[in-house]
């Protein structure tokens, strides 16, 4: 039996007492996001013409290892274009509760319409608000479907903690 | 009736006089209960508190995960691997990716490489962080807890920022890597780098000469060579007996001969061997991680084939050629010939494989995952048989093993 080992642990606990906690109180205080985050879609726009970028072409759906995308085009009306292609995403809808947030979506996109955000906080009650339709991805909305219920009650902002953003990873594609 | 137990590398006689004599007593622990690191059940026969014998029950985190597998393509089940082991991620990835790539022939870049074993090193010492906090738990130490999962979180840290994720990475590619290594990373890292060793140091002031610790772990849970290789153990817990096998040294894939480390080993088999062991092996990790990191060159990150990698993003606005290959790869997937493979790796663990059949489709016809956590866990009742029971929450959480990867 050695005092002075057990004097040594002790040591290194008393060192810390004057040490800043590194804990973070979650949810008050948020964890800081870093910019390759993997968390909700949005749906993207041409910043200029207010054109959908998805065209329809269900390569997400494809890609997807957890079936999570469901897609369905339709030809767009050449006086009223909804998308920048001939044919838009007349349904497109990601079950939240599938999806594992891989991103292999994003990087099938040939358009580059689908990318993946930093929203995480995603926890609703019944089964059908898992499902985000094109009004819930489309870039610009802000939190999830819960929280939007929230603050529609309160009268107030949606208020989320991180930055609603697309994440710009993949080279070469151009999210402005 | 009496029994000869082993304490403290001293035998101690526990002997039933006649009027405590005792029942054989059938007892469960688990699965709901913390000290058997998931949802594992052990049928444990006590007489009085020595372990007659244990039998661990799995099955209670069945995924299925072979078999989902046979249901994607190849490029869809790089997001699956890392969710069997979830300590150690990047070991599964990596194994995943080096069988698929052996099936297609694909040729890995110099700097994909690299960054493999950098990132599945880092991993290593993540997944043995949390191998001492929570073992130490279990030993009611509750205080190294909290300083392993501080570093832990710096590593989750990096590995958010180089693959999107702190779990479930899904950051390795068949031919490469998804993108490469952000602005930032290597500042950071090497921070890390230079500050590990200190910590590691405040470990050991903490527990390795501690006379608790020393009084629950030497000389408790022996495992002799013999036992050990007749289950064909590996990885640390093999290690702890003597046997230097290490896959990183006897059979090198993605560039470890390149690195310049050693294998620590100890002789006695007993719970002690086993975490000095581990705890020898992060600072090898480290070393291996500095060196990778050193020789991290500018480069391609992917397999140039078009028939392994999609296209570079830009390419696909310009030519119809790689929009063709773009739509073929995402919507079908690639299809390597009639043929088997099997790379044998180094988890955190103990040898890891995964076994792919291929018929030439697109899918594998048939996974197998040999994994080190089933495999070292069948000798655990050679381990315990005779000891305390007290003693065998602890030869348990000795052997490091994760549900996930048992029961895939
Ligand atoms: S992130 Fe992965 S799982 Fe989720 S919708 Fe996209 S492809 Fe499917
Ligand atoms: S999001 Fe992209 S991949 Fe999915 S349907 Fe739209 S254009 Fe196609």
């Amino acid at each position: 039996m050695s005092v002075l080992d057990i004097a040594k642990g002790m040591g290194v606990t008393l060192g810390h007492l004057f040490k800043k906690p590194v804990t973070v109180l979650y949810p008050e205080e948020k964890v800081d996001i870093k910019p390759r985050f993997r968390g909700r879609h949005h749906l993207l726009k041409h910043p200029d013409s207010d054109l959908e970028k998805c065209i329809g072409c269900s390569l997400c759906a494809a890609a997807c290892p957890a079936y999570a995308i469901y897609v369905e085009a339709e030809e767009n009306d050449p006086n009223d274009p909804t998308s920048a292609g001939e044919r838009y995403a007349k349904i497109y809808e990601i079950n939240m509760l599938r999806c594992i947030f891989c991103g292999l979506c994003e990087e099938a996109c040939p358009t580059g319409a689908i990318v993946l955000g930093h929203e995480f906080e995603l926890a609703d009650f019944r089964y059908q608000d898992f499902i985000y339709g094109k009004d819930e991805l489309m870039v610009g909305v802000k939190g999830s479907k819960w929280q939007r219920r929230e603050a529609a009650k309160k009268n107030k902002e949606v208020n989320i903690g991180v930055k609603s953003v697309p994440r710009k990873e993949l080279e070469g594609v151009n999210y402005d | 009736m009496s029994k000869t137990i082993t304490k403290n590398n001293k035998k101690e006689t526990i002997s039933n006089k006649s009027e405590f004599k005792t029942k054989l007593m059938r007892i469960n622990m688990g699965p709901q209960h913390p000290s058997t690191h998931g949802v594992l059940r052990l049928v444990v026969d006590l007489e009085g508190e020595v372990v007659a014998a244990v039998k661990p029950q799995i099955g209670y985190l069945h995924t299925g995960f072979e078999k989902t597998m046979e249901n994607r393509s190849y490029m869809q089940n790089v997001t699956y691997p890392n969710r069997m082991d979830y300590t150690a991620s990047f070991s599964h990835d990596l194994a995943y990716v080096l069988s698929a790539e052996k099936l297609m022939d694909a040729v890995v870049p110099i700097r994909a490489q690299r960054v493999r074993v950098l990132l599945t090193e880092l991993n290593r010492i993540a997944s043995h962080l949390i191998y001492f906090a929570t073992g130490l738990l279990d030993m009611g130490a509750l205080t190294l807890y909290f300083y392993t999962m501080r570093e832990r979180e710096d590593i989750l840290d990096l590995f958010e920022m180089i693959a999107g994720a702190r779990m479930n990475y899904g950051y390795f590619r068949i031919g490469g890597l998804a993108y490469d290594v952000p602005e930032g990373f290597e500042e950071k890292l090497r921070a890390f780098i230079s500050k590990f060793p200190k910590m590691m140091q405040q470990y050991a002031d903490l527990f390795a000469k501690n006379d608790i610790f020393l009084a629950r772990s030497k000389g408790i849970g022996v495992l002799s060579q013999e036992i050990a290789l007749d289950y064909a153990m590996t990885g640390p817990s093999l290690r702890a007996t003597g046997v230097g096998l290490d896959f990183r040294k006897a059979a090198p894939y993605s560039g470890y001969e390149d690195y310049d480390f050693n294998v620590p080993t100890a002789t006695a088999g007993d719970v002690y061997s086993r975490f000095m062991v581990r705890f020898e092996e992060m600072g090898e990790s480290l070393k291996i991680v500095e060196q990778a990191l050193n020789r991290l060159e500018p480069g391609p990150i992917k397999d140039p084939s078009r028939h392994i990698s999609l296209p570079p993003r830009d390419e696909l606005a310009s030519s119809m050629e790689a929009v063709i290959f773009h739509f073929k790869l995402v919507t079908e997937g690639f299809h390597p010939a009639k043929a088997e493979s099997y790379v044998a790796t180094e988890s955190a663990r103990g040898e890891l494989g995964y076994f792919l059949v291929s018929d030439g489709g697109s899918m594998p016809y048939r996974v197998k995952v040999r994994v080190p956590s089933l495999i070292n866990l069948q000798a655990l009742e050679s381990a315990c048989k005779g000891g305390l029971f007290a003693d065998l929450v602890m030869t348990l959480a000795s052997f490091d093993p994760i549900l996930g990867d048992i029961d895939k």
